[in-house]
């Protein structure tokens, strides 16, 4: 599970160049780290290719923050 | 009548990533051509271009060109090369300038105008290599926004807070003059009081090289010397050497420049234009399209025909373009051709294409300020037999009271611009 966060923080560091202490669970995307709508898409996108999954454009509407993606990855992927 | 002077200047070429190392090299006779690094040209027809010098930077202060002194790397991401040129040059004549704007109507009256002559081919070749790859999934959300000419302006405007005219030339190689004399209309008809305006391009990509080459455009017969290849008017050219880069000027109306004390490098005098309807690539063979856009920016420019002492030639390297537009040229100056010199900065930077204009103007601008006329270099046996001074290879000092700076692009389209001193 913490592998899980610690992939995810890396791929939100990269993409949207906040701080790593910056993204908790919490943390929303657009609210708290600054994405736009496309910022949010080009992460569930890394997402995908990261843990190998697909993620269709409906739940990709509900992955709003760090949690959501986290929780969304690990069910997938069990 | 509205008068549009300029008032900033900035530049990234292949002569450096800032305006003063780029001008300082031009007028010492440097090449900016090198083997491609940007891939590896093994097996194609043109393997040399004038790529920008990257390294530190600002940091480094050794006129290389350093995104990360300009746009964060997460940003640098979602933009194709060329708009990150026409960010930091735009940047840098905004700061030379001193302008920015403090009210909303200051934001309103104050507009951008950036050309392209084919923007995002870079982006556009790698995400089509990666869609038949991956499948459209795959794509990235900022491909299509980081690769559209018109972006350029869009992030420079976003960037800079410019809320007035919002627009982008694309004119081939002509685009970067377009830009500088529509930016000019837009403050003559009082849309705006200032329009940061100019060109950008980076095409040097394999796409890009084998395009040009299968069109027979680019210079093959030099790979081993790149430095030689580029050379107007001499006997032994064959073809243009690819650049890269942007050029930008801060265009003002007058009064909104005297008003703040700003520093005027001089007035954007005229500006003419036309098409030659002729062929896709070649100019027509009587220079008519040439000759009617210069006559037409001399009468715009209300100035007598002698007063004009320094030509920035279109001249590409071209073996049949650089002699019709001298051609042309002649037939424009008539008798005023005494004591005319006529050079291409082409022989130095490449050829920028939709970026060419822009810097062109940006040198023409330096010219008339530091009475310093760059050379043609590697001009070593003209083919041509001319009253004018093609100035070869080393820069000339000369009191220059107006220049005239030619672009003619692919499907016959065609921009003169004079640039003249303000006198108070």
């Amino acid at each position: 599970m913490s592998d899980t966060l610690e992939k995810v923080q890396a791929i939100v560091v990269e993409h949207l160049g906040v701080e790593a202490d910056k993204v908790t669970a919490s943390a929303s995307f657009i609210e708290d780290l600054g994405a736009d709508s496309l910022d949010t898409v080009e992460l569930v996108m890394a997402f995908e290719e990261e843990f190998g999954i697909e993620i269709p454009d409906d739940a990709a509407e509900t992955i709003l923050s760090v949690g959501d993606a986290i929780s969304f990855i690990d069910s997938a992927k069990s | 009548m509205r008068k549009v002077v300029i008032t900033g200047l900035g530049a990234v070429t292949p002569l450096g990533g800032d305006l003063n190392s780029s001008w300082k090299n031009l007028i010492s006779g440097k090449s900016g051509a090198s083997t491609i690094s940007r891939f590896d040209p093994t097996g194609y027809p043109c393997t040399i271009a004038c790529e920008v010098p990257l390294g530190d930077g600002l940091n480094a202060n050794d006129g290389s060109f350093n995104a990360n002194d300009w746009i964060s790397s997460k940003d640098q991401k979602k933009v194709d090369t060329f708009i990150l040129y026409g960010i930091a040059a735009a940047e840098m004549a905004l700061k030379d300038s001193g302008w920015k704007p403090q009210t909303d109507e200051d934001s309103f009256r104050s507009g951008v105008g950036v050309g392209s002559g084919i923007g995002g081919l870079a982006s556009i070749e790698k995400t089509a290599l990666l869609l038949n790859e991956k499948g459209p999934r795959r794509v990235s959300p900022f491909f299509i926004p980081g690769a559209l000419i018109n972006l350029a302006a869009g992030q420079i405007s976003i960037r800079n807070n410019l809320k007035g005219p919002n627009l982008a030339a694309v004119t081939a190689c002509a685009s970067g003059s377009h830009s500088i004399g529509e930016g000019a209309q837009m403050i003559k008809n009082n849309k705006a009081d200032v329009m940061l305006v100019g060109g950008a391009e980076a095409a040097i990509c394999p796409i890009g090289m084998a395009g040009f080459s299968a069109s027979r455009a680019l210079s093959t017969n030099f790979n081993e010397i790149p430095e030689k290849a580029s050379r107007p008017y001499d006997k032994d050219r064959d073809g243009f050497v690819m650049g890269e880069g942007a050029g930008f000027l801060v265009l003002e109306e007058l009064d909104h420049a005297l008003s703040r004390n700003a520093r005027i490098y001089g007035e954007l005098k005229g500006y003419g234009v036309s098409g030659d309807a002729f062929h896709i690539t070649s100019p027509s063979e009587d220079g008519d399209g040439a000759y009617r856009s210069i006559l037409m920016a001399i009468d715009d420019a209300g100035i007598s025909k002698e007063e004009i002492n320094y030509v920035n030639a279109h001249g590409t390297s071209t073996p049949l373009g650089d002699e019709i537009e001298l051609r042309a040229v002649e037939r424009a100056f008539d008798s005023a051709i005494e004591g005319l010199s006529m050079s291409s900065t082409k022989s130095s930077t490449g050829h920028l294409l939709g970026a060419a204009g822009a810097i062109e103007a940006v040198f023409s601008v330096m010219a008339l300020n530091e009475n310093i006329i760059p050379p043609t270099i590697n001009l070593d046996n003209p083919s041509v037999e001319t009253k004018i001074d093609l100035v070869p290879h080393i820069a000339k000092e000369k009191e220059i009271n107006s220049v005239l700076s030619n672009s003619f692009g692919f499907g016959g389209t065609n921009a003169s611009l004079i640039f003249s001193h303000h006198y108070n």
